[in-house]
């Protein structure tokens, strides 16, 4: 016995057989030659050998760990090839929009005045003219990216000041009473609104206000507004109602009243959720297409007054460029902007949720001491 | 500065609920009082009607006169925030704003009242209230780092002094070291004997040892059970309701039979 455990070091009562570290990588390439062989049976495509790839790595993966470890081990590796493979499923579409519109949007943005001029004087003649001779395609977004931010400016002025003096009313005044409860109820509603009526709503108003066919940049901010309210009183009351009861206390405490509460203790302290909020209904409403198609028209010209003449912004671009290209006899330039346009519509949306983090961390309660 | 209490026949209700009744309390000026009883017995309750502190919640009233130096707190036409920088408060857990820093927590009660100071007066108000609160040789060097990077008991220092800045006539703890540690206790516990040469202080405290410690006067609450409204049942000289007290539930609860 003494002779045995001092040749092999002492096994520990404890531990049980466990796969070799390099298991996974095996049975990886296992299922990869095994995926390869069945995708072929069936018509090899890279999708298909994916799938079966998988498949196969889950079976020889979880069949191994339970021929050496044991069936509560194999059960745990199961759930892990469950969990990863929906991970992964989740993921495939995200990654592929994004890199369908990287690939195709790239050209369009890359083409010298882009960014810089607006559709203006550019018609089928020049669309033909670049399609068969190839030279460069004509035309750009400006136009629609100004409209784009100028709507959306409009829309955040109107919804901020709005929905925040709700979540206050809501948060601080309602006492959860008849009125709130009733406030709270349409503020629910109102989330579920299809954008195009709140397109509607907004065009109708300003019809009965202003006469009929009145489409400016300022009636698609108020159509937008009405998506975003509801979405910045959500956030917004969230964030002060984790306001701890304690401070308020402490600030009645010092004989400071109740608005100056409010304004100088509750709402600093829930600045930086209420500021990520709004800035992630901004990035909510930017790409909404069907409320500014109704309300701001399709303009090709440059715009920058948002209470007069139709106005463009990057969905409707995008949406009339497919629909109703330059030229119809040559789509291609029209596809390339508007998925040029679309890219860039992305990049914006991207750089809004970026910005939202910086402002929650930026704004966040100091620590440290 | 400081002033004298005396509370008369005052009830508490909560909604239809009567929490606390018939309490009959005179408060000396320049004194430690401490209200010592069982959970749920209404000290604390009473304790935020002595700065009209309970109507923050919903529904809470009050029947019954509390004096401050003869002016009713609940008289007609009184203005609870007013009331509130007459009588400072501070709480079972410290609450320093995490927004600000250490100096703009003390000056907080002048600041967002929206009162003007030269930098020269609210460098010497913050120099006063920290050492009036034993808390300055320890944060002087870092006066714009947040107040929420100091520990637990330099915290509840930094409320006191926050609560001093203001210049109350009368200081109320609410279980002002039940979130503390014993060092930190020790230091709050010495800094109320300090407090009470400038101000009428009023402690809620489950430790008796620390009524005991701090307090010249002690006021015993009690319930005769749940849903039933608490009660002053005796009001004595320190040293007599734990040496002799004269009715028996004191006896048995600072004995340690009940509670």
């Amino acid at each position: 016995m003494t002779t045995l455990t001092a040749r092999s070091p002492r096994r520990s009562a404890l531990t049980r057989n466990r796969l070799p570290r390099f298991a996974p990588w095996a049975s990886l390439a296992v299922a990869l030659i095994v995926g390869a062989a069945l995708s072929t049976i069936v018509g090899f495509n890279a999708f298909g050998w994916g799938i079966f790839s998988a498949l196969a790595f889950t079976f020889v993966f979880v069949a191994w760990s339970a021929a050496v470890e044991g069936s509560r081990k194999a059960k745990d590796k199961l759930a892990t090839c469950l969990v990863v493979g929906a991970f992964l499923i989740a993921l495939l579409p995200l990654v592929s929009v994004i890199w369908t519109v990287l690939v195709e949007g790239t050209k369009g943005l890359a083409t010298p005045g882009f960014l810089g001029t607006s559709m203006n004087g550019v018609s089928g003649i020049q669309d033909n003219e670049s399609a068969t001779a190839g030279t460069r395609v004509l035309g750009g977004i400006y136009h629609s990216l100004m409209g784009t931010l100028l709507i959306t400016l409009w829309a955040t002025l109107i919804s901020v000041p709005i929905g925040l003096l709700t979540a206050v009313y809501l948060v601080e005044y309602g006492n959860d009473g008849r009125i709130s409860r009733a406030i709270t109820f349409f503020v629910d509603v109102m989330t579920g609104i299809p954008s195009i009526v709140a397109g509607l709503f907004a065009a109708a108003f300003f019809a009965t206000l202003f006469g009929p066919g009145t489409k400016t940049g300022f009636v698609a901010a108020v159509a937008l507004s009405v998506l975003m309210i509801p979405v910045v009183v959500r956030s917004s009351e969230e964030m002060l109602k984790i306001v701890p009861n304690e401070l308020r206390e402490a600030s009645y405490a010092l004989g400071v009243r109740k608005w100056r509460t409010i304004l100088k203790i509750v709402i600093p302290t829930a600045i930086s959720g209420i500021a990520s909020g709004v800035t992630l209904a901004i990035a909510r409403v930017i790409g909404e297409t069907a409320p500014i198609l109704v309300t701001a028209g399709f303009a090709t010209k440059i715009n920058m007054n948002v209470f007069a003449d139709w106005m463009s912004s990057l969905p409707t671009f995008i949406y009339t460029q497919i629909l109703n290209p330059t030229s119809p006899s040559n789509p291609g330039p029209s596809l390339q902007r508007a998925w040029g346009a679309a890219l860039v519509l992305i990049i914006c949306v991207m750089i809004l949720n970026l910005i939202a983090r910086l402002v929650a961390k930026f704004f966040a309660p100091k620590t440290g001491r | 500065m400081s002033k004298r209490i005396d509370v008369k026949d005052l009830n508490v209700y909560y909604g239809n609920f009567r929490a606390v009744e018939g309490v009959n309390i005179n408060i000396a000026a320049r004194s430690v009082t401490a209200f010592i009883g069982p959970s749920g017995c209404g000290k604390s309750t009473f304790l935020r009607t002595l700065n009209r502190m309970h109507e923050v919640l919903p529904g809470a009233r009050v029947e019954g006169q509390v004096l401050l130096d003869g002016d009713d707190l609940y008289g007609p036409g009184v203005d609870p925030v007013a009331v509130r920088s007459h009588v400072g408060m501070v709480f079972q857990r410290p609450n320093p704003f995490p927004t600000m820093s250490i100096r703009d927590n003390v000056l907080a009660g002048v600041k967002l009242n929206g009162k003007k100071l030269s930098k020269a007066d609210s460098e010497a108000l913050v120099e006063s209230s920290l050492l009036g609160a034993n808390l300055w040789n320890e944060v002087k060097d870092r006066l714009d780092k947040p107040g929420s990077g100091l520990s637990g008991g330099q915290q509840q220092r930094l409320c006191i002094a926050r609560a001093i800045a203001v210049k109350p006539d009368v200081i109320l703890m609410d279980e002002p070291c039940s979130a503390l540690d014993p060092i930190s206790t020790l230091a709050v516990e010495d800094l109320i004997n300090e407090l009470k040469e400038k101000y009428t202080v009023v402690i809620v405290t489950h430790n008796m040892q620390q009524a005991a410690r701090v307090s010249d006067k002690t006021a015993f609450f009690n319930i005769a059970g749940t849903g039933k409204p608490g009660k002053l049942i005796e009001y004595a000289d320190t040293t007599a309701i734990f040496n002799n007290p004269k009715e028996k539930a004191t006896e048995d609860y600072v004995s340690g039979r009940f509670g």
